[in-house]
């Protein structure tokens, strides 16, 4: 059975990988499963200098899903060289490191440190973030500054670049294109989707942040769409993402045009959530005769 | 699994569909045998499935985290002190202490206070109160302990403070405890995702920063709280 898949560049042993920010640097995770035995490990969303975070509460459960404003809380690039580089380098994955900037300058110089580091096989963009320098609009929002932001970082490194997409725009598709154009190696489809939960006692919002992103099953029939659509639109490899909890449903993402597969929330529900759902994928294939993971990618588009 | 040591916690999961989704965050309550127990108020959609859950059901139970209450030397006096359903978190502390505690235990009526009986039998002395007067003294456990501390005379013997209940009690009594030099621990509350350190989502302020209740608490010496 060929469970291999290319990102770009980048050779993944299997197509289960984390989400970022839903696996930490690893660490967390390694006591309850074999980090060996992941594609790859996203870690938590990295800045050049740390970054404290929002004020609690920063989570709150909804239906079928979490609402999250952690803020981007990290430990600032330097201090993850330092002091997590080489406890992932210990194990036999693909290490992705995911970062953002407040700046177009910021983005530049983080993709740069991260380029000079050993130990380090791609990067992915976080491009859902105030961009201070526009009055605070997201980057991942206006295609004109997604195409200026990503051209930038491209230049920047060699490292097999991810763009993760924001679902809160109006035409993905247009997005994809354009970051796709702008030089991205492939395409993290979706982030979270903003949404907000009202205390009908305080009649506050029950966020600190009063809004967050909203991750978990609720969001998957959303994401799988917006997955379809960006196969459509690009050539590039797409890594779906949104509300995967067991294989089925990772192998829908498959279906609909995902290389590769990023289990996020899941993980807060049972550390264990990528390793089983890698066994039930290698299930599906065996029950459904597929020899090669490949061979799923996009069926869904047929006829 | 670990062996739990009093204050710490386990995540437990509520439902095997997706809502509820998250596991819930229990204290131990108590150490048995064949395992341990927990003591829960009601509140929510996860505690109602739990309540209705048959005898030899399975859950997943992910613990025991976090951090746990420190032993005081031999020769301190732990103050213990417990606002509602905050019993759940101490009393095993309070067994663990074998008659060496003084427990400070306050609930809003005599009907909320869980536990008092059991607890006799191991602490050195259980001072209540309520918020209506139906139990014990009239009034918060702080303003109880407040009184006790202030109505001393020198020499103040070795006291520690350990406490959990509602967040506004713990930051009075960190104000008591500061204003009479107590070391005081406290155990803290935060929504919690994943209970082992992957989320950030339930961190506190403390002096180095957004701390994480699940990994570096829920147990934290008060002085280092940022309130």
């Amino acid at each position: 059975m060929d469970l291999t898949v290319r990102i770009g560049s980048l050779e993944l042993k299997n197509p289960v990988i984390t989400a970022s920010g839903t696996f930490g640097y690893g660490e967390e995770y390694a006591e309850f499963l074999d980090l060996s035995s992941l594609g790859a490990v996203v870690v938590k969303g990295l800045s050049l200098l740390p970054k404290e975070g929002n004020p609690p509460p920063r989570i709150v459960e909804t239906a079928s899903g979490m609402l999250n404003a952690i803020g981007l809380q990290n430990i600032g690039i330097e201090r993850f060289i330092e002091e997590k580089i080489p406890f992932l380098k210990t194990y036999d994955t693909k290490v992705i490191v995911n970062f953002f900037g407040d700046s177009i300058d910021e983005y530049v110089a983080a993709a740069e440190r991260l380029s000079s580091v050993e130990g380090i096989h791609g990067l992915e963009m976080n491009i859902s973030c105030p961009n201070k320098q526009a009055g605070w609009c997201i980057f991942g929002t206006d295609p004109k500054v997604t195409t200026e932001v990503v051209s930038a970082v491209r230049k920047a490194t060699k490292l097999p670049l991810i763009v993760k997409l924001s679902p809160n725009v109006t035409d993905i598709s247009l997005m994809a294109r354009v970051a796709a154009d702008a030089g991205a190696d492939a395409l993290s489809v979706i982030n979270t989707l903003t949404g907000m939960v009202i205390d009908i006692k305080t009649r506050r919002p029950k966020l600190a942040n009063r809004t967050g992103g909203l991750s978990g099953p609720a969001i998957k029939p959303v994401a799988v769409r917006m997955v379809y659509e960006v196969f459509k639109a690009v050539k590039i490899p797409v890594i779906g993402m949104g509300g995967i909890m067991h294989a089925d449903d990772a192998i829908e993402f498959l279906l609909a045009g995902a290389t590769a597969v990023a289990v996020g929330t899941a993980n807060f529900v049972n550390p264990r959530a990528t390793i089983e759902i890698l066994d039930g994928i290698m299930a599906y294939m065996k029950d459904e005769k597929v020899g090669d993971i490949n061979l799923l990618r996009g069926a869904a588009h047929a006829g | 699994m670990p062996e739990p040591r009093p204050g710490q916690f386990f995540m437990i999961e509520a439902s095997k569909g997706t809502d509820p989704l998250l596991k819930r965050a229990f204290s131990l309550f108590r150490k048995t045998g064949r395992g341990v127990q927990i003591l829960y108020r009601i509140r929510g959609k996860g505690t109602e499935i739990l309540k209705d859950m048959k005898e030899g059901s399975e859950l997943e139970v992910i613990g025991p985290l976090g951090t746990c209450y420190p032993l005081p030397s031999v020769n301190a006096i732990p103050l213990v002190i417990a606002g509602g359903i905050g019993i759940a978190s101490v009393f095993s502390f309070v067994e663990q202490l074998a008659g060496r505690a003084m427990v400070f235990y306050g609930a809003r009526t005599k009907n909320d206070l869980l536990m008092l009986d059991e607890m006799k039998g191991f602490a050195k002395e259980i001072r209540v109160s309520t918020d209506d007067g139906s139990a014990g003294q009239k009034g918060t456990i702080a303003d109880s302990l407040s009184s006790f501390l202030s109505n001393l005379h020198s020499p103040i013997p070795n006291y520690r403070i350990y406490a959990c209940g509602p967040h506004l009690l713990l930051k009075i009594v960190s104000e008591i405890a500061r204003e009479h030099k107590i070391p005081s621990y406290i155990s803290m509350e935060e929504h919690m995702a994943c209970g082992i350190g992957a989320c950030l989502g339930c961190v506190v302020k403390t002096r180095d920063g957004y701390t994480r209740v699940c990994k570096e608490g829920p147990v934290f010496e008060s002085k280092e709280i940022v309130w």
